[in-house]
């Protein structure tokens, strides 16, 4: 076993990670450790923008922003920090372009913006240009560009290294972290006085999702199995343009552009269910729209897919501002977007709950806003809640960049108070067990088996529509496989880049994951934003306009709940 | 359809050389290579390693030796492979195990270019202008993943360890052609030395094996021509 000590451990690599660090570089020991190359983040396969009211384009502001973000949200939002997102936004979009990052530019050679869902001029008249892009290459663009100056500030990475476990004092500090070289096998200690979560989202759960294999919730599970709760997790964004069958992302740049979904005789059905907005309603409702056509027979072939139609847009358009999705439908489906339309269905997309954090990145354990001290999360992996209940397109990548610095500033005026806690002796015995006795069990369940009951139930059951009896099985199948996971055993016993053994340790926190996510969707007895009960089809704002916070007891779970809170706009009726 | 993969397998823990294995797999004819391997690794034997994550050509983990040829196993499919596929870690990097070799030497040469904006302060409200012509100048190679397909399919590579590579000068040419940027000059030097531009042969192995279509060996010729005529 190797120990280390920096002042902060940044856990993940991608947008809100390197936000953090480059916020903490030069000014304390930091590390950043993530089981990729950082490179490899899943922020970089995020296509069409990142929300800023620059007004490059048309006039744009930062209240319309905050009241789309809202309305977007369902009204699950916390009006406080969305607030803060939209503000700071303009700055932290500046400052990638000050960072080098390569956007598109309008003919004045300023950051060019596109339309994009939800977004509106006005409080909802009708679309605006906000998203500002790189192509289709936006968040690749970010990763690279935050990367690029990680490299010139010389923070410290270590490359492939598995997250197993927090350490925390017995006071409930948090006071470092105990990871997994994938290259050798070995067990590190890293002692910190502040740790940042960092991990992403968790939408290997599901079977069809535009999610890398990494993301896997690592973060978000194992908080969770310390005693962090989990907030709002049954609010899973499906983007309504997942390659058919594959689940691959396909931007909602490309309706921005002005792409029309179609149905089976033709028919540009968006309009029919949002008069205003059309194909640029929010991606919780243009995954219902779907949905409902393909339910009353109108998916293409009868099948349950219906067609993005691009053949409008001129190949130019095409080719300079949608070329990386462009390819996809050429390469995976042998579809010319230029001349026929492309088979998309929704796909498991983003996760809108996950670790409670306040608006400065400190996780929180409970509905007061108590402080886990020496713990911080940011990026999908965390829960401000700037999302709701329904995130609109491009306020993820905002996100990363704004919170991720915030938590880092947060980290940054904490250091002062924090010191380097005295560790728990042996603090990595009980991931050594972990290990042991996955590599040392001769027979029992395979990960890959239970992994895939688990995805293939979770988008069963808990896609676009749910309702209580399909809940109701597939929590009981996750229960089921989480008994079976106690048996879990691995092929590979070695030591060297142990993959099988990532993957199994993986699981746990997906099985976990699930069962919160089952557990939320079945007491919400409403529909909000992304979580629709066909059951319970109306909106509650007196049962139901509040967080869920959802607590490991035991083997199974408690439920609690937080306020939202409200300060500009008053829950409404949302019409697009 | 039935394929049947054969696969370079190499443990450091037990094998003295690597060897070939093989694995008969019932894949539809539309899945990924990398759909194939997870078939094997997850079905068949856990052993098996590779990197992968985002399984569509983005984030450039899984580049590797697809019927002799530097391939992302992501974004080929099996339909255009034929019965029997070989599958092989790249050429010129240590062999970490089975399809998964060492990437640090490569990310080494990545940091020697000075692969970051350097320019002067930004103006203290707003975007640096850039016009979208000086933007397109550079457009092509801003596509990079670092999957390291076209620095192992070079010839000069394999022979000589010391050169940066394709890879390396397509991440300088993004900055020394960026308008923005102040510090061309300090990367053409780098790039004029014995290690850098001029072991280019202009094989054109590196623009045939870019999942991201970069015409990498243009880039490399745009960069040799900044050095002869100082039109950067």
């Amino acid at each position: 076993m190797a120990f280390h000590r920096y002042d902060v451990v940044v856990v993940g690599a991608g947008g809100a990670g390197l936000s953090a660090a480059l916020e903490l570089a030069g000014e304390a020991t930091v590390a950043v450790i993530t089981k990729l190359y950082p490179t490899r983040s899943h922020t970089g396969a995020a296509q069409g923008g990142v929300a800023a009211s620059l007004g490059n384009v048309e006039e744009d502001h930062w209240e319309w922003h905050l009241y789309d973000t809202i309305k977007g949200g369902d009204y699950l939002v916390d009006q406080d920090a969305a607030e803060i997102l939209v503000k700071d936004a303009i700055d932290a979009v500046v400052g990638l372009e000050h960072m080098g990052l390569p956007f598109s530019r309008t003919p004045e050679g300023k950051i060019a913006q596109r339309r994009f869902g939800g977004h509106t001029r006005n409080f909802g008249e009708g679309p605006v240009m906000r998203a500002c892009y790189s192509a289709d290459r936006t968040g690749h663009m970010i990763l690279t560009t935050l990367y690029q100056n990680s490299v010139k500030n010389k923070v410290t990475f270590f490359d492939e290294y598995h997250l197993l476990d927090l350490i925390f004092t017995e006071d409930g500090t948090c006071s470092g972290v105990v990871a997994y070289e994938l290259k050798t096998g070995e067990l590190h200690v890293i002692h910190a006085k502040a740790v940042i979560l960092a991990t992403g989202g968790a939408g290997r759960v599901f079977k069809i999702t535009s999610n890398a294999m990494a993301s896997t919730g690592d973060g978000m599970g194992v908080a969770f199995r310390n005693g962090v709760p989990l907030m709002d997790l049954e609010f899973m964004q499906f983007h309504p343009t997942g390659l058919a069958r594959l689940g691959i992302l396909v931007s909602e740049a490309a309706r921005g552009e002005g792409g029309i979904v179609r149905n089976s005789t033709g028919e540009a059905f968006a309009a029919r269910y949002a008069p205003t907005m059309k194909d640029l309603a929010p991606r919780d409702m243009m995954s219902r729209f779907i949905h409902q056509e393909i339910k009353e027979g109108r998916g293409i072939d009868g099948k349950d897919y219906v067609l993005l139609d691009l053949t409008h847009l001129s190949s130019e358009t095409i080719a300079e501002k949608l070329p990386d999705i462009s390819d996809f439908a050429r390469v995976y489906l042998g579809v010319e977007p230029t001349e026929e339309g492309i088979p998309i269905q929704p796909t498991a997309h983003f996760t809108m709950g996950g670790i409670p954090t306040n608006n400065d990145g400190q996780v929180i354990r409970d509905g007061e806003g108590t402080v886990v001290p020496g713990l911080y999360a940011a990026g999908e992996c965390a829960c401000v809640s700037i999302h709701g209940a329904n995130r609109l397109g491009t306020n993820s990548l905002l996100e990363l960049l704004v919170f991720g610095r915030r938590a880092g500033k947060q980290v940054m005026r904490d250091l002062d108070s924090l010191e380097f806690a005295t560790l728990p002796k042996s603090p990595e015995t009980a991931s050594v067990e972990r290990i042991d006795a996955l590599r040392g069990r001769t027979s029992g369940h395979r990960a890959p088996e239970i992994r895939a009951k688990m995805q293939e139930s979770m988008t069963e059951n808990l896609s676009v529509s749910r309702e209580e009896a399909g809940i109701v099985e597939t929590l009981g199948v996750i229960q089921q496989l989480k008994r079976d996971y106690s048996d879990v055993t691995v092929d590979d016993k070695g030591s060297v880049y142990n993959i099988d053994l990532m993957e199994a340790l993986e699981l746990e926190h997906m099985l976990n994951i699930a069962e919160v996510m089952c557990q939320g969707a079945l007491d919400r007895q409403e529909s909000r934003g992304a979580h629709y009960r066909a059951d319970f089809a109306k909106r509650d704002d007196v049962n139901w306009l509040r967080h869920t916070m959802a607590y490991k007891q035991g083997q199974g779970l408690s439920m609690a709940y937080k306020p939202v809170t409200i300060t500009r706009f008053e829950p409404k009726e949302r019409t697009y | 359809m039935e394929v049947t993969l054969r696969i370079k397998r190499f443990n450091p823990e037990t094998d003295k050389k690597a060897h070939f294995e093989e694995y008969v797999v019932d894949v539809d004819p539309r899945d990924r290579v990398l759909d194939a391997l997870n078939q094997v690794k997850w079905y068949q034997d856990g052993t098996l390693t590779y990197r992968r994550s985002c399984g569509h050509g983005i984030c450039g983990s899984d580049a590797m030796r697809i019927n002799g040829r530097n391939r992302l196993a992501c974004k080929v499919l099996m339909q255009d492979l034929g019965k029997r596929v070989t599958l092989e870690p790249l050429m010129g990097f240590r062999i970490e195990k089975d399809l998964l070799v060492d990437m640090d030497v490569f990310f080494d040469k990545y940091k020697s270019v000075k692969p970051y904006l350097i320019a002067d302060n930004p103006p203290a409200h707003g975007e640096r202008l850039q016009s979208p012509e000086e933007r397109h100048i550079f457009d092509d190679t801003t596509k990079c993943i670092l999957c390291a397909a076209c620095t192992t399919s070079c010839p000069v590579t394999w022979m000589s360890e010391d050169f940066v590579g394709p890879a390396a000068i397509v991440n300088a040419h993004r900055f020394i052609f960026d308008s923005r940027d102040t510090a061309g000059i300090e990367r053409l030097q780098i790039l004029n030395k014995g290690t850098g531009v001029w072991r280019c042969r202009t094989v054109f192995n590196c623009t045939d094996a870019c999942p991201r279509d970069i015409k990498v060996t243009e880039a490399i010729e745009q960069v040799k021509r900044a050095l002869i005529f100082g039109d950067q």
